[in-house]
C-alpha cells in the first residue's frame, strides 16, 4: 500500500530509452536462431507447411463468411435495441523485445512505442486471447504488463451466461484468480471468461480465461474459483495492439439502456473500480 | 582503468536483461551486485559510493524497476565493501566468495524490501538460489578481470 508521485514519469518517459539498447543487442541470439531456422528449411518441409497454411487459411475463410453475416445481424438487432454499433478494432503487430528481469514482475518490452501510436491503457492480445495492457512507453518501445501480474485485475464476464466477475493475477503465468465470486454464482469447470469491456479499458468481447478449478469452502464468504489463461503468454513471440474505436461511448451506452443490469449487479461496478485502481 | 570499469560495468547489465524462460527468472545471478562488490574491493580508489548509485539507477531503468530500487542496496554493499576491503582482499577465493555471498544478500535484502514496498511481497526464500550463484560466479570474475588488467597494463 504505497503512495506515489508522478514527477519523475516524463524522466521515465525518456530515461527509458537507455534500455531499448540493451534489450535489442540481448535479442540478438533469439533473432539469429529464427533467422537459421528461417533460412536453412528443407524444400520439402517448406511445401508441407505451405500446403497446412493454405488449408488453415481455407477454413479461417470459411469461417469468416459465415462472421460476417453474424456481426451483420448482431448489429442490426443492436440498431433495434437502440445501443451503438459494435465496432470492428483495429490491430497492429508488434515483436517482444525483451522480458522484465525481476520474477516478481509479468511485464515484456514491445518494439513499437510512441512514435507508433501506443498509448498507455491499450490492450495487447496474442492468437489465442487477451495478454495484457500497455503500462508505459517510451518513443520507440513499450512496456506491456500482463494480466497474470499480481497487481492486474481485468473485468470480464462467463460468455455461457454473461455474469460479470474480476479476473485479478496472482503473479503465476498459468493461474489467474476470480475476485468475489459468491457461492451462488453460476460458475463450472471449463466456462469461458471473455474480457467485457467494463471501465473501458479493454475493448469487450475477447477471451481471458478458462475457469480451471472452483474451491467451495462453506466457511468463506466468496468461492475460490482459479482460471487458466487462455493468451499462450510464455510463447508468443509476435503480440497484437488493439487500437479499439469508440469502445468508451460503447461501453457508457450499455450501462444506461439496461439499468436493472447495472443495479443489481454491484460486484461489476465495484469490480471495475478495483480493476482501474490495480493499475498503478 | 575507468573504461574497464565502465565496459565491464555495461556488460553486466547486459547480462541482466539476457531473456530467460519466465520460470528460470529467479536464478539469475546479481551480475550487478557482484561487480559493484569487485570494484569496490579491490578498487576503491576508483569505484565509490557514487559510481555505485549510478550502477543502481542504470540497473533500475534497464530492468524496469521503480527507480532507486537496486541503488539503495548498491550503495550499502560499495559502503560496506569500502570499509573492508583490507582485509577481503587477503583473503583466500573461496572465502572471499562467501563474503560476497554475505554482501550480495545484504543487496536483496534492501531490494526486496523497496520491492515489497511496491507490493511485491516474497513468499519464499527461493531468492537465496540466485545468491548463491552469484557468490560462485566470484572466483571467476576475479580471475578473469585480473587477466583483462595485465593484459591492458593496468595491474
Amino acid at each position: 500500500m504505497g503512495r506515489y508521485t508522478n514527477y519523475l514519469s516524463p524522466f521515465r518517459h525518456y530515461s527509458n530509452t537507455i534500455a531499448v539498447p540493451f534489450y535489442w543487442v540481448s535479442d540478438i541470439p533469439e533473432r539469429i536462431g529464427l533467422w537459421f531456422d528461417d533460412t536453412f528449411e528443407s524444400r520439402y518441409t517448406l511445401m508441407e507447411e505451405n500446403k497446412q497454411l493454405q488449408q488453415r487459411v481455407l477454413l479461417q475463410e470459411a469461417r469468416l463468411q459465415k462472421m460476417a453475416a453474424l456481426a451483420n445481424e448482431a448489429n442490426r438487432l443492436r440498431g433495434l435495441m437502440g445501443s451503438s454499433q459494435l465496432l470492428e478494432d483495429k490491430v497492429v503487430v508488434a515483436e517482444l523485445l525483451g522480458i522484465s528481469p525481476d520474477p516478481k514482475v509479468h511485464k515484456v518490452v514491445l518494439n513499437k512505442g510512441a512514435q507508433d501510436g501506443t498509448y498507455v491503457g491499450q490492450a495487447v492480445l496474442d492468437a489465442y486471447g487477451l495478454v495484457g495492457q500497455i503500462v508505459a512507453t517510451t518513443p520507440y518501445t513499450s512496456e506491456v504488463l500482463f494480466i497474470t501480474d499480481d497487481s492486474h485485475a481485468i473485468p470480464a464476464q462467463l460468455i455461457r451466461n454473461n455474469v460479470r466477475t474480476v479476473v485479478e493475477g496472482v503473479g503465476d503465468l498459468y493461474q489467474l484468480r476470480l475476485r468475489y465470486v459468491p457461492s451462488s454464482m453460476d460458475i463450472v469447470v471449463g466456462d469461458l471468461l471473455v474480457s467485457s469491456g467494463l471501465g473501458g479499458r479493454f475493448p469487450a468481447g475477447y477471451p481471458v480465461a478458462t475457469v480451471s478449478k472452483i474451491n467451495r469452502d462453506p466457511g468463506e464468504s466468496f468461492v475460490r474459483v482459479y482460471a487458466t489463461p487462455t493468451a499462450q503468454l510464455n510463447r508468443s513471440r509476435y503480440l497484437l495492439l488493439v487500437f479499439s474505436a469508440g469502445v468508451g461511448e460503447d461501453v457508457k451506452v450499455d450501462i444506461s439502456n439496461d439499468g436493472n443490469e447495472s443495479l443489481d449487479d454491484t460486484i461489476g461496478s465495484s469490480s471495475n473500480r478495483s480493476a482501474l485502481s490495480g493499475q498503478e | 582503468m575507468r573504461w574497464l570499469i565502465a565496459s565491464s560495468i555495461i556488460f553486466v547489465l547486459l547480462l541482466s536483461v539476457i531473456p530467460l524462460p519466465f520460470e528460470l527468472r529467479e536464478w539469475r545471478p546479481e551480475f550487478v551486485a557482484l561487480l559493484v562488490v569487485y570494484w569496490a574491493t579491490y578498487s576503491p580508489q576508483h569505484f565509490g559510493v557514487f559510481t555505485a548509485w549510478v550502477c543502481g539507477i542504470l540497473l533500475d531503468i534497464v530492468c524496469l524497476n521503480p527507480l532507486g530500487q537496486s541503488a539503495l542496496g548498491l550503495i550499502v554493499v560499495a559502503y560496506i565493501s569500502h570499509l573492508s576491503y583490507q582485509r577481503i582482499r587477503s583473503y583466500v577465493l573461496w572465502q572471499q566468495s562467501a563474503w560476497a555471498f554475505v554482501l550480495v544478500g545484504v543487496y536483496q535484502l534492501f531490494s526486496n524490501w523497496v520491492s515489497s514496498l511496491a507490493g511485491k511481497n516474497i513468499e519464499t526464500m527461493d531468492f537465496l538460489g540466485a545468491t548463491l550463484l552469484t557468490s560462485l560466479l566470484w572466483p571467476l570474475v576475479v580471475v578473469v578481470l585480473r587477466k583483462m588488467k595485465i593484459r591492458f597494463r593496468l595491474l
